[in-house]
């Protein structure tokens, strides 16, 4: 099990470090999601309109799979995932 | 994870209200308890009136609502908030007064206490969480529990012969002539939750202007006790629920009895 | 209350019931809320004339259980509150006072009672006492219990309770009953003259200029509930050493001591003059304090007398703090008349007896 986690944790790092180029200037806002005080409900997910946010495999130090937030280049800073989160763990900047 | 030195995006949109303490909560994982915490919050900081508030917490989950809101906070007994609530206001006429009741809390053992309050037109504002269940004793059956629904003390689902109907609190108190302002949100959508915050800051409008009781219900997830991950119990609330206790504003005062 | 006071400076014939409402006015009680029941109307009623034109809150509440929540969030608010009731609706206020025990938070709770249990009836009785003097309600607290036997004193330890209910951030209860509370006479309205300070740094006022702050009786982390207990646990023992009020009636020589509180206590007062009038030597010790009880005056007194009768009106309460408060307990008799108030006949025929005489 420890083992399989550390592998997903790596491979998360690895997907963010692979972030295509070309998408990074449509980009109008930015979010940074809490990832100690995230829970791991996945309420943000299906909430994005531009789907920018997905599960990810590192756990945080109460157990939760935080989210993350996978595709910078197309978040619109539309706060929808902010005002989604029940745990205030995501801030928004435009 | 940040796009840091691609693009300068410096200006806040979203961050957390003033009034939220920053902490991280005792709430279940996808719990609507949170993300009502923090309308009420950012509604105390629209109207700034954190430092003239008073909350009265309720038991149940929502009984650490002094831990999360930034605000002075006394805690009632099961159901009594919105008598506990009469005596602050009466004594302090000019502050902010609110309480946050779960179900069981406002709908079963506090029944008297908020239908009085609400007909003495009492100027305070309640905020009431309607999940379905007792959340914090291990899920048994809530009088808002809906027909059919399997709870630790309905193990063969409600039923209306035995348990009676759920009650629908939202009407109830909205066909009381002292209550201002009564409706019924969710949280289940990003539209359902502006509509949510507009109904909120109607219901504190109304006791900053001295309308009387105002009362927003909320229809709220408890993926835990209703054993659902947290976006089926969201489906749950949209479907179901919203079926049984609709949505909408059941009553809007224009003018105080007494203006 | 300027005007109500020199209204009442001088002597006038007064219910104790009302005595009780000038007591609670003098000292700035403004806050009021209450629920109808026999036989304490007089008080309710009295303040619903009185309160709104001092500016203050008279709420006929839904019930007793609502109107002890008011009173809990008046109380923590910071201002003087009372309420009043009698037996059965002091049961339905013991939830609340739990959690203001707990909380710590002050008030005065009258309680003419009245004749249980159930719904009994409305003749003056005292069994209550249990119920005021242990706790009543859960969790393990103690109520300061003050238990007037005159109509002045319906007055003056209402205004004691405020101050009390303040010092030590606990409900205080004035314990009475139908005849203390129904019976006129001669009253003076004494000046209040408190010791006790109105700051309450604790009150919910809002938190401008300051951290918010909380009124609650729930600790759930670590041994927080242990310790909250203890330091609780050290407040009622504070009370026990420095609050504790007897009255001492012609105990000079006295072999028989009659223990008795209230309405009881003023009956035993008739009897023992009369008794002393036929040279037995008999006087008694009357608890003002039920909770603290006297229990380093039984001790002292019952080594230097033959008897100690304890007279209740209930089929025997206090005499069970009397027998904690003295290992000597063949010395102990005891006179009980529930749901009445006993004659001074009947008590002087018990005294005769005890002293071994023939009436």
């Amino acid at each position: 099990m420890q083992v399989h986690r550390t592998a997903s944790h790596e491979r998360s790092r690895l997907s963010e470090a692979a972030e295509p180029k070309e998408e990074r200037v449509t980009a109008t806002g930015r979010i940074e999601i809490d990832f100690e005080r995230c829970k791991a409900c996945e309420l943000c997910v299906p909430a994005c309109p531009k789907d920018c946010i997905v599960m990810g495999a590192a756990i945080n130090r109460a157990g939760y799979p935080s989210a993350v937030f996978e595709r910078p280049a197309d978040c619109t800073g539309c706060a929808i995932c902010a005002e989604t989160c029940p745990d205030a763990c995501i801030q928004v900047w435009r | 994870m940040s796009i840091e030195g691609k693009t300068e995006f410096t200006k806040p949109v979203y961050t957390r209200p003033r009034s939220l303490v920053d902490v991280k909560t005792h709430f279940c994982p996808g719990c609507h308890h949170g993300t009502i915490h923090k309308i009420v919050a950012e509604c105390i900081d629209r109207y700034g009136v954190r430092e003239n508030s008073i909350g009265v917490a309720c038991v149940g989950c929502a009984v650490f609502l002094y831990d999360y809101i930034d605000v002075d906070v006394v805690e009632a007994p099961h159901g009594r908030a919105p008598a506990v609530a009469t005596g602050v206001k009466r004594a302090q006429p000019d502050k902010f007064v609110f309480t946050y009741q779960g179900d069981g809390d406002l709908a079963a053992i506090g029944t008297s206490e908020v239908i009085h309050a609400a007909n003495r037109g009492e100027n305070l504002t309640v905020v009431f969480v309607n999940n379905t269940t007792y959340g914090m004793t291990g899920g048994q059956m809530a009088p808002t529990t809906l027909l059919g629904q399997k709870t630790s003390t309905t193990p063969y689902g409600r039923d209306f012969r035995s348990d009676g109907y759920p009650i629908k609190m939202a009407e109830l108190l909205a066909g009381l002539d002292g209550t201002a302002y009564s409706a019924r949100v969710a949280v289940s959508t990003p539209a359902q939750i502006r509509k949510a915050k507009a109904a909120v800051r109607k219901a504190f409008e109304m006791q900053i202007n001295g309308m009387g009781f105002s009362i927003v219900e909320f229809l709220s997830t408890c993926p835990t006790n209703w054993g659902m991950k947290p976006l089926d119990a969201q489906g749950r609330v949209l479907g179901e629920m919203s079926e049984y206790f609709p949505l909408g504003v059941y009553k809007e005062r224009k003018q105080a009895d007494f203006a | 209350m300027s005007s109500l006071a020199a209204e009442a400076s001088k002597k006038i014939l007064l219910k104790g019931n009302e005595a009780i409402c000038l007591g609670a006015i003098a000292a700035g009680c403004r806050h009021y809320y209450g629920y109808p029941i026999t036989p304490q109307n007089d008080i309710p009623e009295y303040m619903a004339a009185h309160l709104p034109a001092l500016g203050g809150t008279f709420l006929q509440a839904e019930s007793e259980v609502a109107t002890i929540n008011m009173i809990l969030g008046t109380s923590a608010s910071g201002k003087r509150v009372m309420t009043s009731s009698s037996g059965p609706g002091i049961s339905l206020m013991q939830e609340g006072l739990s959690y203001m025990a707990g909380s710590e938070l002050p008030a005065v709770i009258v309680n003419i009672s009245r004749s249980g249990p159930g719904l009994g009836g409305i003749a003056p009785s005292q069994g209550d006492y249990f119920q005021a003097v242990k706790g009543g309600g859960h969790g393990g607290y103690r109520l300061i219990v003050l238990a007037p036997h005159s109509v002045q004193e319906m007055y003056t330890l209402t205004m004691l309770a405020f101050d009390l209910a303040d010092r030590y951030r606990t409900p205080a209860m004035i314990l009475g009953d139908a005849i203390v509370g129904q019976m006129k006479e001669p009253f003076e309205a004494t000046p209040y003259d408190s010791a006790t300070t109105a700051e309450k740094p604790w009150a919910l006022t809002g938190c401008a200029g300051r951290e918010r702050l909380h009124v609650k009786s729930l600790h759930l982390k670590d041994n927080a509930i242990e310790v909250h207990n203890w330091k609780l646990h050290g407040k009622f023992e504070r009370i026990r050493k420095t609050e504790t009020r007897a009255e001492s009636f012609l105990l000079d020589g006295a072999k028989i001591a009659v223990v008795a509180f209230g309405t009881a206590a003023r009956v035993s007062k008739t009897a023992i003059q009369w008794a002393r009038k036929e040279g037995i030597p008999v006087g008694m010790l009357r608890p003002i304090t039920l909770f603290p009880f006297p229990e380093r005056e039984v001790f002292d007194l019952a080594k230097t007398v033959d008897v100690v009768l304890v007279i209740e009106m209930n089929t025997g309460q206090m005499v069970e703090d009397v027998r904690q408060s003295t290992p000597l307990h063949d010395r102990i008799a005891f006179l009980g008349k529930p749901c009445a108030m006993p004659t001074p006949e009947e008590i002087l025929d018990r005294i005769r007896a005890l002293a071994g005489r023939k009436g």
